[in-house]
């Protein structure tokens, strides 16, 4: 009993646990977003902690924008193999392919804001009523003043002024037919308590989350991975770097950082004494003050 | 390291959104480039210094008019601790969102304007934290520098407080004299007041005493869902999944199921892998018992020899929370962690003018009205009043038109 302690990520990781079996008791259909990157990684973990011996009783999602780094696919493969679980894949391809969604053109062109189309497509084709993401509030500040249970309307649109308020540790799940909930069980997470955890629960991430020798060009003042989803030209100068990714995003719009991290204690101090944030690697958030703010409304994770 | 969890109060003009800025930026918890975004924008303060209060004003809305309307959530941490700040709006509109942010919290910051001294709102707020069971409260007295760091001016604002906090029974309360803008007191002690003997808000945020483990008698976890694995190895495998809001289950325990009031005793605890002695208040778990009893999500397991109170009729305050007046005429579905049902508001005992603290007789409840009123329920709920078990002595009221959160509750007694 004297030995009992309970610190700050056992404290996260319980309350993460909560939420997800809020989910599964308060939903008919819910669905678990996979993106290959460390957060929803995380989740995975989680529902294993939430859910074992037993199945989850979600599936995974993935929206495939198509520009995936191969090292995700590949990682996302093993991964559902390992747990046995269902996953179910959104294409973006697929949208571009049935004239849902026009491929964006030009030097910045990247399918980031394609995805919120195949996204609401699955949504509906599957009829999931509740979708769990693994977005933080600490990440961008209208993300800091979402609900855990975030309400959807049918198109997939958030009303930050239409917010429930949400008290305590009881989740209101009720919702009309049509609409869904984001659920975002690890909110109160911070992007080094992320990584904390991923080094106590010693959880494997995709390779290109540490440090590699990669071709890359500079885009915006920012290092992007050549590749030949990015449309370059006569300017663009390839440059062999030593790099990471610190989120895992389309190939078109992750910058990487220098970076000499190999193992999970170089990124760990690696993130304490940086003075970049994780999201000013995304360029999707460059265009305006509100840009989070603004696709969030529109459907966006 | 653990994580606390504290609330911000403050008006428009308090500062305090600049305090929570400061105390971000004081403890390097703003990255450059959050930071170059803070320099791009056109607002400044006076003096050209960065406003640090743009750090917390998240929605469009928001930074065009200058105020917090919704509850931000801010992160950071020190080498002692992770702290949660919920920032909540101050102004009588949105009491609401100053609930929903004390809901969670275990410490309070109360900022008063020391050129103004105790106001209205000041009372106000106070009338929260203590509505919501808020155990420490910090009372900044910020824009000292306003007032030539006058130890005068703080003493006789503390002798104010001190009986407004005797009032609402206010029990654990230190006071600080802050300048947010110059940053005095707020991370370090300030130069500018050699009167002032206590330590920095930050410091004190430090080492404040968090209170995570629930020591009381009161195990209780709500059943929320049921682990069936159905497998040839895990036939017989029945779990309940939940987590621990209160006390402490040990193996062997001897705990009652409610509401069927069936016995049992604690078989095994799990955790993932792990099988455990004993689950701890917080602590999300698998319990499995030794009869074959029924239990489903909405069920709670408890302590036998402390059982919760269980009753259809409730005493409790109540904050409405939507835009649409209670009606006392119409069912409502009541949500008591994992458990959901009807209930009517059969009676409303009184209505509180929060900015006087006098209890006026009301036959209506608008939005950010709070009051006394009576629960009846369509089953019993198992629960403990608000005052000795927080987590199982609050619930939300939600409008099965809009299924909207429309009402805050938290149980003071149980009707015979």
């Amino acid at each position: 009993m004297s030995t009992y302690n309970f610190d700050y990520l056992d404290e996260l990781e319980a309350e993460a646990i909560h939420i997800l079996r809020e989910v599964a008791g308060q939903f008919e259909k819910p669905a678990l977003l996979f993106s290959g990157g460390k957060d929803s990684i995380t989740l995975v973990r989680l529902a294993e902690k939430a859910f074992r011996p037993g199945k989850f009783p979600f599936p995974l999602v993935h929206i495939d924008t198509g520009h995936n780094f191969e090292e995700t696919i590949t990682y996302r493969d093993q991964m559902v193999e390992r747990i046995g679980e269902k996953l179910i894949i959104g294409s973006v391809q697929e949208s571009i392919d049935q004239g849902k969604v026009v491929e964006q053109t030009g030097k910045n062109a990247s399918r980031n804001a394609l995805q919120t189309v195949t996204l609401l497509d699955t949504i509906a084709k599957y009829g999931f009523d509740a979708c769990i993401g693994g977005a933080r509030r600490d990440e961008e500040k209208a993300r800091a003043k979402e609900r855990i249970f975030s309400v959807r309307d049918e198109f997939g649109q958030w009303d930050p002024k239409r917010q429930r308020p949400e008290l305590w540790n009881i989740y209101n799940g009720k919702i009309h037919k049509g609409e869904n909930i984001r659920v975002f069980p690890i909110s109160n997470w911070t992007e080094l308590d992320v990584w904390n955890y991923i080094r106590r629960e010693k959880i494997d991430l995709p390779s290109i989350y540490f440090s590699h020798e990669r071709d890359c060009i500079t885009r915006n003042g920012q290092l992007m991975a050549a590749s030949p989803f990015l449309n370059m030209d006569d300017e663009d100068v390839i440059e062999r770097k030593q790099v990471r990714f610190r989120t895992v995003g389309d190939m078109s719009c992750t910058a990487a950082v220098e970076s000499d991290a190999f193992l999970i204690d170089d990124i760990i101090a690696e993130i304490s004494a940086s003075k970049i944030s994780e999201r000013g690697a995304r360029m999707d958030d460059k265009v305006s003050e509100a840009a989070m703010e603004d696709r969030k409304k529109g459907g966006y994770f | 390291m653990n994580i606390l969890k504290f609330f911000t109060a403050g008006s428009v003009d308090d500062g305090k959104s600049t305090l929570i800025g400061r105390l971000l930026y004081d403890t390097d918890s703003i990255l450059a480039d959050q930071l170059e975004a803070l320099q791009r924008s056109n607002r400044k303060n006076d003096d050209g210094t960065i406003d640090l209060a743009i750090l917390t004003d998240g929605l469009r809305a928001e930074r065009e008019q200058g105020i917090t309307i919704d509850v931000a959530y801010k992160y950071f941490q020190t080498e002692k601790r992770k702290f949660i700040i919920a920032d909540t709006p101050g102004h009588i509109q949105y009491t609401r969102n100053m609930v929903t942010g004390a809901s969670t919290a275990n410490l309070a910051i109360i900022l008063i304007d020391a050129r103004n001294g105790m106001v209205e709102q000041t009372i106000r707020h106070s009338y929260i934290v203590s509505l919501l069971g808020i155990k420490h409260v910090v009372v900044c007295i910020n824009k000292m520098d306003m007032v030539d760091y006058s130890e005068t001016v703080y003493r006789s604002i503390i002798d104010q407080y001190k009986t407004l906090a005797q009032q609402l029974k206010l029990a654990d309360v230190t006071y600080i004299p802050v300048s947010a803008l110059k940053g005095d007191n707020v991370v370090q002690v300030s130069e500018h007041m050699d009167w002032y003997e206590g330590e920095s808000l930050l410091h004190f945020l430090e080492k404040v005493d968090t209170d995570h483990l629930d020591r009381s008698q009161l195990a209780r976890m709500p059943v929320q869902w049921v682990v069936r694995p159905q497998t040839e190895e895990l036939h017989d495998y029945r779990g309940y999944a939940g987590r621990v809001l209160s006390g402490t289950f040990k193996l062997n325990d001897k705990v009652t199921v409610l509401p069927s009031g069936a016995s049992s005793v604690v078989e095994k605890i799990e955790f993932f892998d792990e099988a455990l002695d004993a689950a701890h208040a917080g602590q999300s778990v698998i319990i499995h018992l030794k009869d074959d009893v029924d239990i489903s999500r909405g069920d709670t397991i408890v302590n036998a020899s402390a059982l919760p109170q269980e009753t259809k009729l409730i005493e409790a305050d109540l904050c409405w929370m939507d835009t649409r007046a209670l009606d006392t005429s119409i069912m409502y579905n009541i949500q008591h962690n994992s458990k959901i049902t009807k209930c009517k508001i059969s009676e409303i005992l009184h209505r509180v003018d929060i900015n006087t603290l006098e209890k006026h007789a009301a036959d209506e409840f608008k939005l950010n009205d709070i009051g006394r009123v009576i629960v009846k329920t369509a089953d019993a709920l198992a629960f403990d009043l608000y005052d000795d078990n927080r987590a199982n002595g609050s619930a939300i009221l939600v409008d099965a038109r809009t299924n909207l959160t429309v009402g805050a509750l938290m149980f003071r007694a149980a009707v015979e």
